[in-house]
């Protein structure tokens, strides 16, 4: 019997932690927030699975092209197969569990549409199918809690992996929130499911512990970071001070219109303004997928009306999103979750006045680069100690963190699927990875090397008393990477937001641990993981400057195609000690050629 | 002249030190919910006396009210900060712990009793596996709907805070596991180990001990019907009981001898 680690306790990690202790195998797992409030709660809109329920000749061949072409071609093809063919059977599992899906009439799991597919191919649990479907892990995971497989760790931050002589991974350093007590921990594998880096950029949609700081770290300890420049803008995000908050694809998916007013700065209330002088810019464009074109493509339709043409509601920084054309009955059943968030925050009833939305940055398709075992017909061998791998023996990365599945874009409702299956996937792979480990532990002194190395890191860091506030400079690189690295991309603004982010860098030495106490200093922690982030977001800068084309969520208007003779390839990201230095790997496309992509 | 907000936030250094009151001033801005006044006092340490002092320290995750983190006593009421819009509170707001929980420092406490009494009424499915074995039974919108209501329960805590009847001193379990207990007994694989749940509910602490306050389904942020799941499981714990009390005596192994 082995002992496996796993960071993070969202829909990936308690997915793995289940199938490892479910193969009798015991598990650490770890978590900054008691795993019930992981990130995952977020996702509301659906699980995509090709069941095929509507009569409408949908498969998961069709779910697989889908992915593939919403990805723009830079997604891992193999992976990508494999999960769309388990998807059906990850439904029926969180069927099984219990998961209160939307049904049909007949009592079958209902299914809607979403976008970058012309099929009803997502199934949803009222408006938070994320938080419904990580309570069903996290009951299983109390279970196998009970019976002595699984010993959680809560409120503890993962701050790097143990690596051996030989730079293989043995194990987890991490640190207990309220004592900052630094401590190893063996393990024969490491799992990273510790989501995305969503807090490098302000005001995004991703919750407070999203801030990449451990991917970061085992970055910074010779593991690759694959696309790190793709990030995914949402198209639709509430406005608000302290976050942007998601407004579902759903939205969209039971109807949902996004409209400015043809005049600009139209001063009129929406309801003043009649039909015909309503701009309703997706259907008009795409009249084939209408507003139900990718999340890439509606964002920046959405930010070129709003922002190029000055067209935004009053004058301001938003559209319309508009539901108020469907009746109250229907829009409470299907999406009365999500309509009663934005009436919580905002003060308005989205059943009577259009939503107003603008995008917001939302998910990381690139992360730690992973490895696979193709077949000869186009599947994932099982059994191999490869799948999920990182660079660096024995450490693992699923879910958000991992870059395989979602290339250039991610479709809506394929989020929940990745990180289910690629938890399901990794469980066989670390325990081939474990039989061939060779017998013994590794020497009990790089785990104490690597505790005394965080231990004195953390000491030093609570006597840093310059002059900046970490939140400060925080908010600061925030809001340079919204500005610089997101929707529009431009060389020239690349390479000042490069430049400001080794200025960040400078300027961190300079920042001030502004907590005194001793017992759950927050600061602490926090100016580590600052740190962290302004090598991710170097990296995510860099590989951003580096692609010189359009793919998926990454724009250049100086460059506003596809180019596949240059750019059909993996940017690697690798840190040197000092910077990231990239290099590329090119993508097999063996199963699916690359063709143009369009929606209209 | 600009607006500002005044806060006065209940604190405590560590877990045996005695609590103090810190009030704080800020620019208000659009938009600004309880966090973000938080978020502020991180940027500018600094007392409304003038004070530099060491940041708030709060716990909250999603902003979305959905993860259940950021509970707090927000004007004496228990409920999630993100959706306390600073708009809609009279001034100064108070900030404080919630009461019913062992405080860390500030305004986190710590709520794993209620990880703890899930565990206690297997609030799981009795799954014989993850693996694939086709889907589960067929059920209706209007069940499933129903199922959806309670299984929204984020753990927050708010409902155990207004509990009369949930406090350190008393062994009750609490509204909140006894939703998810009821949960569980209802549906799917997990009603086939309805009795057992029961049975974890029926003694000391147990439904019984609910003074019937009904306080707690008016807490709950997410209006999941609290008393009502607590006037079933009193019901089937009472049919439990008499139906363990008639079993007393009986053979046990019907499934022939043993």
């Amino acid at each position: 019997m082995s002992k496996y680690i796993v960071v993070g306790g969202g829909l990936a990690g308690l997915m793995a932690t289940i199938k490892l202790a479910e193969a009798g195998q015991d598990v650490l797992l770890f978590s900054i927030v008691p795993v019930k409030r992981s990130h995952s709660v977020c996702a509301q809109g659906g699980i995509n699975a090709a069941v095929n329920i509507k009569g409408e000749n949908d498969s998961p061949e069709i779910h697989t092209y889908d992915t593939i072409k919403g990805g723009d071609f830079l997604a891992e093809q193999p992976p990508v197969k494999e999960m769309c063919y388990a998807a059906p059977s990850i439904i029926y599992m969180f069927d099984r569990m219990g998961v209160a899906f939307s049904r049909t009439p007949e009592g079958n799991l209902d299914f809607r549409r979403f976008g970058g597919t012309l099929y009803h191919r997502t199934a949803f649990a009222g408006a938070t199918t994320g938080q419904q479907l990580l309570y069903a892990l996290d009951e299983q995971v109390r279970r196998w809690e009970a019976e002595g497989r699984v010993k959680k760790f809560e409120g503890w931050e993962a701050l790097s992996v143990v690596q051996d002589d030989a730079g293989a991974c043995r194990g987890l350093c991490a640190v207990h929130l309220s004592s900052l007590r630094v401590q190893t921990f063996p393990g024969d594998a490491v799992i990273l499911a510790s989501g995305g880096p969503g807090q490098i950029y302000r005001q995004s949609t991703h919750s407070m512990v999203n801030t990449g700081s451990i991917m970061s770290s085992v970055f910074q300890q010779g593991a690759l970071f694959g696309n790190p420049e793709m990030i995914q803008i949402h198209p639709t995000a509430i406005p608000g001070n302290d976050k942007l908050r998601l407004m579902s694809e759903s939205a969209r998916g039971e109807g949902g219109r996004v409209w400015v007013p043809k005049t600009k700065g139209d001063k009129r209330g929406p309801k003043e303004i009649p039909e015909a002088e309503r701009w309703y810019f997706l259907e008009e464009k795409y009249p084939v997928f209408k507003n139900l074109v990718p999340r890439d493509v509606a964002s920046r339709e959405i930010f070129h009306a709003v922002v190029d043409l000055g067209m935004g509601v009053g004058g301001g920084m938003a559209a319309y999103l508009d539901l108020t054309h469907i009746d109250k009955a229907t829009l409470n059943r299907k999406l009365g979750g999500i309509l009663e968030i934005y009436e919580k925050f905002t003060g308005e009833d989205p059943r009577e006045v259009p939503m107003k939305v603008f995008p917001a940055m939302h998910y990381s398709m690139g992360g730690l680069w992973v490895d696979y075992e193709a077949k000869a017909d186009g599947f994932l061998n099982r059994q191999s100690p490869r799948n999920q791998s990182t660079n660096i023996a024995g450490l693992y990365a699923i879910g958000e963190c991992d870059y395989q599945y979602h290339g250039a874009n991610r479709l809506g409702a394929n989020s929940l699927l990745s990180c289910v299956f690629s938890g399901q996937l990794v469980a066989p792979a670390v325990q081939s990875y474990a039989k061939n480990l060779k017998a013994g532990e590794a020497s009990g002194a790089v785990f104490e090397a690597e505790r005394k190395r965080w231990e004195d890191r953390l000491s030093g860091i609570g006597r840093m008393q310059g002059r900046e506030n970490p939140y400060a400079l925080h908010r600061e690189l925030g809001h340079l990477m919204v500005n610089d690295v997101s929707i529009v991309r431009e060389n020239g603004r690349l390479k000042q937001a490069l430049a400001k982010i080794a200025e960040f860098r400078e300027r961190w030495n300079q920042v001030a641990c502004v907590d005194e106490n001793a017992w759950y200093n927050h600061p602490k922690l926090f100016i580590n993981q600052l740190y962290n982030m302004l090598v991710a977001a170097e990296a995510i800068t860099l590989g951003a400057l580096e692609r010189d084309e359009s793919r998926g969520a990454h724009y250049k208007p100086a460059f506003p195609t596809r180019d596949d003779s240059k750019y059909m390839r993996t940017t690697l990201a690798q840190w040197t000690g000092q910077n990231v230095k990239l290099s590329f790997k090119d993508i097999d496309t063996s199963l699916y050629k690359p063709v143009t992509r369009h929606y209209d | 002249m600009s607006k500002t907000i005044e806060l006065r936030i209940l604190r405590q250094d560590t877990e045996e030190s005695a609590p103090y009151w810190d009030d704080f001033s800020m620019a208000w801005s659009e938009n600004m919910n309880v966090i973000a006044c938080l978020m502020e006092i991180q940027l500018n340490p600094v007392n409304k006396a003038g004070k530099k002092v060491n940041p708030v320290v709060w716990e909250s995750n999603c902003l979305e009210e959905v993860c259940g983190a950021c509970s707090m006593l927000i004007n004496g009421k228990p409920r999630q900060a993100c959706t306390a819009l600073v708009d809609r509170l009279p001034q100064p707001i108070t900030i404080q712990p919630l009461s019913k929980f062992k405080v860390v420092r500030d305004l986190v406490v710590d709520r794993s009793p209620m990880f703890q009494a899930l565990s206690k009424v297997k609030a799981w499915m009795p799954l014989d596996g993850t693996y694939d074995l086709g889907p589960g039974p067929k059920i209706s919108s209007a069940q499933a709907e129903r199922i959806y209501t309670f299984a929204r329960c984020m753990t927050c805590g708010c409902c155990m805070e207004a509990c009369p009847q949930y406090n350190a001193g008393s062994d009750f379990i609490g509204p909140a596991p006894l939703g998810q207990a009821n949960l569980f007994s209802q549906h799917g694989s997990g009603a086939l180990n309805k009795e057992e749940r029961l049975q974890a509910v029926m003694g000391k602490g147990g439904v019984a001990d609910c003074g019937k306050a009904q306080n707690c389904s008016k807490a709950c942020p997410k209006d999941i019907p609290l008393t009502e799941a607590i006037a079933e499981l009193s019901m089937e714990t009472t049919k439990q009981m008499v139906k363990d009390l008639l079993a007393k005596g009986t053979p046990r192994n019907f499934g022939g001898p043993a």
